[in-house]
């Protein structure tokens, strides 16, 4: 019952957001060339999708995406796990972070360029920046935030490093660390397209810049609704992900 | 003697005043028996606990087991906290099987230690049950077969039916007083509720606070079944009432 209501809710929805689009078509006296009706960006995705375009500047992202998304997860994770039973250190390494924390990725992106040149590499890294921060930072407090009786019982069980980690404190903290995962899931797929649009010449952001070269806004709105449900289904794909593990965990909430 | 505690201080600082724990506490403990460590809050028994489980160091004096001074958390002596301790991404038996995972005994060999430790505290069938689907008297229990699967020298409670309702902490305290019969383990039990103590205790520990002292030792000889409306255990009771009692005494003196 829930399932078909949230269904419902979807259709209309998105119903609503391509009305008012239609409207603002119908109202507006741009040229039909600069902004398009939706049923033009609609044949604009055909046309993508019969010519294969579509399907390769998917792929290409997809694999940026997932490669520099999970370096990103599995390092901040892991550091964070490190630093987190650490805070000494993490003391030190806490203020340079928050340095680095605020600066757009997009801003790293001429630097990353120069240093690695046009391809899959700028937005790889692009992507990992994006990631990196909220994983690492929500790691790290994750672990701090552990209830200390975990700990003592693992003390007097005898269990040690690195069992200690594996069977105690990234369970225990894990809750608060998907939670910075799945954050940082949208924010890198946002920055993906900003990558893809300086430092590439294939892929979803670069296909936004070429409808623009060559005035498709049909090609470059039918792209921006691709992007978006691929950033849905991403999202399901890691919440879904994350209830297999909790269930696999005792239904933790 | 097995366990010895000797000349145990230990000072606290909070909120910048200082406030002391343990004043020169004084103990001796044999191997099985069942020892209560009653008072009340302030009083410094878990302190004391704490310090013979190896999670606090006294800051001056000796706290030995064994011979040996004790300096950090061991296997052979397992402590049973208020709040049980499950690792909630467990089931019930992996969380048994959690001391013995360290030991390394193999995977057929902590099943059944699993089964039969989950045997004796009633809770056959919940293998697969995690911690957030039981009782907290349940929780308790699964944490007993815990402790009791690693086959420790010791065990230490932490007011361990503290957060239980009356009747589920009876049938707990009935368990706990067979159970360490059977599988003849020294027992050192923190409490607050003096029935409690005696009814479990071979000797009930008699703390006071401020300073944190032991006040006196009384001797329980009820042997092991134990009738709490029976007139010897009244007797005992009231003989741990008088000594709190003696406490305001000891004020209204000090007030005249």
């Amino acid at each position: 019952m829930k399932k078909i209501l949230s269904l419902k809710n979807v259709v209309v929805s998105i119903a609503i957001l391509i009305l008012i689009w239609q409207i603002l078509f119908s109202v507006s006296s741009y040229n039909k060339a600069l902004f398009p009706s939706p049923k033009m960006a609609f044949d604009a995705l055909l046309e993508m999708i019969e010519n294969g375009k579509l399907f390769e500047n998917i792929k290409t992202s997809m694999y940026r995406f997932v490669v520099g998304y999970s370096i990103s997860v599995v390092s901040a994770v892991v550091l964070g796990l490190i630093l987190g039973r650490i805070p000494k250190v993490f003391q030190y390494v806490n203020p340079a972070l928050q340095l680095l924390r605020p600066i757009s990725p997009t801003a790293w992106m001429p630097f990353i360029v120069l240093l690695f040149g046009i391809g899959d590499v700028p937005a790889i890294v692009i992507i990992f920046i994006a990631a990196f921060f909220p994983v690492l930072l929500s790691t790290v407090s994750a672990v701090g935030n552990i209830d200390p009786i975990y700990l003592k019982v693992s003390k007097n069980f005898g269990i040690k490093q690195p069992a200690l980690t594996w069977k105690v404190i990234f369970p225990a903290a894990f809750p608060q660390i998907a939670n910075g995962v799945h954050l940082a899931l949208g924010t890198a797929w946002i920055f993906l397209v900003a990558g893809e649009m300086v430092g590439a010449q294939s892929g979803l952001g670069y296909q936004i810049i070429d409808a623009r070269n060559n005035i498709r806004a049909d090609i470059l709105l039918a792209t921006i609704l691709v992007i978006g449900v691929i950033g849905i289904l991403l999202d399901s794909i890691l919440k879904f992900i994350e209830k297999a593990i909790m269930r696999s965990w005792g239904g933790a909430e | 003697m097995y366990i010895e505690i000797k000349d145990a201080c230990k000072n606290y600082v909070q909120d910048g005043k200082e406030f002391t724990a343990l004043d020169h506490v004084s103990l001796d403990i044999e191997k099985g028996e069942f020892i209560c460590l009653l008072g009340p809050s302030g009083c410094g028994k878990s302190t004391l606990l704490n310090a013979l489980a190896g999670f606090e160091k006294v800051n001056s004096g000796s706290v030995k087991i064994d011979g040996r001074e004790v300096t950090a958390p061991s296997i052979n002596n397992i402590t049973i906290f208020q709040n049980y301790g499950l690792l909630p991404w467990r089931n019930v038996q992996k969380n048994v099987e959690l001391g013995l995972e360290s030991k390394k005994v193999p995977k057929s060999e902590r099943a059944a230690a699993a089964k039969k430790y989950l045997e004796l505290v009633g809770l056959s069938g919940y293998e697969k049950r995690y911690p957030k689907q039981l009782s907290g008297g349940q929780q308790q229990r699964v944490a007993i077969a815990r402790g009791l699967a690693v086959a420790p020298d010791i065990i230490f409670m932490d007011e361990p039916f503290g957060a239980l309702d009356a009747i589920t902490r009876m049938k707990l305290q009935e368990d706990i007083l067979r159970i360490s019969r059977e599988e003849k383990k020294t027992i050192i039990f923190v409490t607050h509720d003096i029935e409690e103590a005696v009814f479990l205790a071979d000797r009930i520990v008699v703390m006071m606070a401020d300073p944190g002292r032991i006040k006196s030792v009384v001797k329980v000889p009820l042997g092991d079944h134990r009738d709490r409306t029976s007139e010897n255990f009244l007797y005992v009771r009231d003989k741990i009432f008088e000594l709190f009692n003696l406490k305001s005494d000891e004020y209204i003196e000090y007030y005249i």
